[in-house]
């Protein structure tokens, strides 16, 4: 059966019965349908009506103004909706990625509306991984950080996911990460409102989240480090802890955080800080056995292009390189004027000697 | 000896019409070459990718093999082996030298150490690269197999300690100072460089594919070179030989057919596996 519009208008009794609504005459929501035959034109039903809280909440938010019925889109058919602890409801929290996900995927609304795709990458992450695959009701899904209904945008300062909020909001779960965060350097600065410091997200990610001990995150997330802390990142590529780091299949090796710790991170003149003098052997020594005094002189980031602050690597560095630039540049030449020479010479001589050196 | 006397006593035929064969290498020495050659390709081909960790053909390999573990025990691999096979030189030299009291070890024509004749011969030698005079008349040794030889010898030192000062880092720090652990690493690696570029261009193109010698010289793999070789390579020692009397005593056996081609295929084998790490090599140095 089918309307002016050509929508469906089947109801399936049994499942409207089955669900929230059950109880309910149709007349209460289509409350402009009085008698037969219908208006050629219903009315949206106006949820709002009842549920004024989440109507409210919704105005103002990211999807206010979608063109699609608000309440539906979500919670889906309006005839069989569910209570959200319910498996079948679609903001089930097992259920609430895929349900964002029509919308915000490649192949989704996400597309025409040219919004970023977040479902692939939030559904490979750690947090997607506990829900698809544990069925961790308590792991997070997009509403857990996002809110439901009054949804704001990033960019907006009461926003959940606004920079300068985003620790309080992942510290609803990793409270005790949060807290620690927040003693050190970069949760002080962007306590203070520096926000060019990272909250979690700057270095986690917000959706492609995995676990820190993998060696997909210890690969490639020093460069996350060094967007900001450049000249720390060039020293740190020229020494071997970077150059193994980058070629993977090995997770142990020294990055940023190993030695200077990931959420806690105190200046090296802080006495707590583990990059401090007093705390360098037992920090060295957690991965080198028989880390001593002598040994943890070792300057993790030592510059060789830099004469006044390591001589003897600059001097070092010179001498090989003029070393290695000099005898190559020498034997070349002697090379190139042999080669010329000798071939002159075979084919003065039309002799092709070397044919047979058996 | 005038020439025509020297061309009576040896001819090219020793009467029976077959060529003859002159040894040059003990078996002991080309199997030094070989495990020489075979770790210091294994050394390369893993120590370069940690050196140009950041390119494209570093990550691959790395992730080829099984990552930076395999790399680094390969690598370790073949420098314990090759410090193996330098023990085994050294004591070589310190029996023969020293306990049998063979002091052409340490000086004269069969000497690998540098004597006035090799800075003659480099002179004379580049003064005939530009028609400035005669090819010298080059002994057991050229003065450019000196320098192979020692800067092999020179980097086995360098780069081998430097290497186990990183591989035993807390145990060389006990007598090393702070910045020494800091400059290891830039020794190890720039000497490294050198000496995969030295040999996978320099040693490559001297010894095997100048055209005196091209495409490969077998020497290192039979032991043994043809006459006519060893005339027009090493005059000054055939010469000696002869007015010693003592040409006959290294006439060696022809090497077998088999063998040659057997060493040609190791041969071509490291030399393209060189070829394409200092391909690779130059490719990353220059990005």
């Amino acid at each position: 059966m089918q309307d002016g519009s050509g929508h469906s208008i089947s109801v399936d009794g049994q499942k409207f019965h089955a669900s929230i609504h059950g109880s309910l005459e149709c007349g209460n929501c289509h409350s402009d349908i009085k008698g037969y035959p219908h208006p050629d034109h219903v009315a949206p039903v106006k949820c709002a009506t009842c549920h004024a809280d989440e109507a409210s909440g919704l105005v103002g938010s990211v999807h206010a103004d979608g063109a699609d019925h608000p309440c539906t889109s979500c919670h889906g058919d309006a005839h069989s909706i569910y209570p959200k602890s319910d498996p079948k409801s679609a903001v089930y929290p097992l259920n609430v990625p895929k349900t964002c996900g029509t919308c915000h995927s490649n192949d989704g609304m996400g597309q025409k509306h040219g919004l970023p795709s977040i479902y692939p990458s939030y559904i490979d992450s750690i947090h997607g991984f506990a829900l698809s695959k544990e069925g961790l009701l308590v792991a997070a899904n997009c509403q857990t950080c996002h809110g439901s209904h009054h949804i704001l945008s990033h960019k907006d300062p009461k926003s959940a996911t606004y920079k300068a909020n985003v620790p309080d909001t992942c510290g609803k779960c990793h409270a005790g990460i949060t807290a620690d965060y927040k003693l050190g350097v970069h949760g002080k600065a962007v306590a203070a409102g520096k926000l060019d410091a990272p909250v979690c997200s700057d270095c986690h990610t917000a959706h492609a989240i995995v676990q820190p001990t993998e060696a997909a995150f210890r690969t490639q997330s020093t460069p996350i480090c060094g967007s900001c802390h450049k000249e720390k990142f060039s020293t740190y590529r020229d020494t071997f802890h970077s150059q193994l780091g980058s070629l993977g299949g090995y997770v142990e090796t020294a990055r940023c955080w190993d030695c200077h710790g990931a959420h806690e991170i105190l200046p090296a003149s802080d006495p707590r800080s583990p990059v401090n003098k007093a705390n360098l052997v037992k920090t060295c020594g957690r991965c080198h056995a028989g880390a001593n005094a002598s040994f943890v002189q070792y300057q993790p980031h030592a510059n060789a292009h830099n004469r006044k602050l390591n001589p003897a690597l600059y001097f070092i560095g010179l001498f090989m390189n003029l070393l290695l630039v000099s005898v190559l540049t020498f034997f070349l030449i002697h090379t190139i004027l042999w080669l010329i020479r000798q071939r002159l010479e075979q084919v003065k001589r039309k002799s092709t000697e070397g044919g047979d050196h058996a | 000896m005038p020439d025509k006397e020297l061309a009576a006593i040896v001819s090219t035929d020793n009467g029976t019409g077959e060529k003859r064969y002159f040894s040059r290498f003990t078996a002991a020495q080309r199997w030094m070459h070989g495990v020489l050659f075979s770790t210091f390709l294994g050394l390369a081909a893993t120590g370069l990718p940690m050196r140009f960790s950041q390119s494209f053909w570093a990550r691959q390999f790395a992730s080829g093999v099984g990552g930076f573990g395999a790399i680094i025990f390969f690598h370790k691999l073949c420098a314990l082996v090759l410090t193996v096979a330098f023990l085994i030189h050294l004591k070589d030299i310190f029996m023969r030298g020293i306990v049998n009291r063979d002091f052409g070890v340490f000086w004269g024509p069969n000497s690998m150490v540098a004597n006035w004749k090799d800075v003659t011969d480099l002179v004379g030698h580049m003064r005939w690269f530009v028609g400035l005079g005669k090819r010298p008349k080059f002994g057991r040794y050229a003065y450019w197999e000196k320098f192979d030889y020692w800067a092999v010898f020179w980097g086995m030192m360098i780069i081998g300690f430097s290497g186990y000062a990183m591989w035993f880092a807390p145990f060389f720090a006990r007598f090393l100072p702070g910045w020494a652990l800091n400059a290891v690493l830039v020794v190890h690696s720039e000497e490294g460089l050198l000496a995969i570029l030295f040999i996978f261009s320099i040693h490559f193109v001297n010894t095997h594919l100048r055209p005196d010698t091209f495409p490969m010289d077998m020497v290192i793999f039979t032991g043994v070179e043809s006459e006519e070789e060893f005339k027009h390579k090493r005059p000054e020692e055939f010469e000696k030989l002869v007015k010693e009397g003592k040409l006959e005593s290294r006439v060696g056996p022809a090497p077998a057919r088999w063998w040659i081609n057997f060493a040609r295929v190791i041969g071509f084998t490291a030399i393209l596996i060189g070829l394409t790490l200092l391909v690779l090599t130059l490719s990353a140095y220059f990005s």
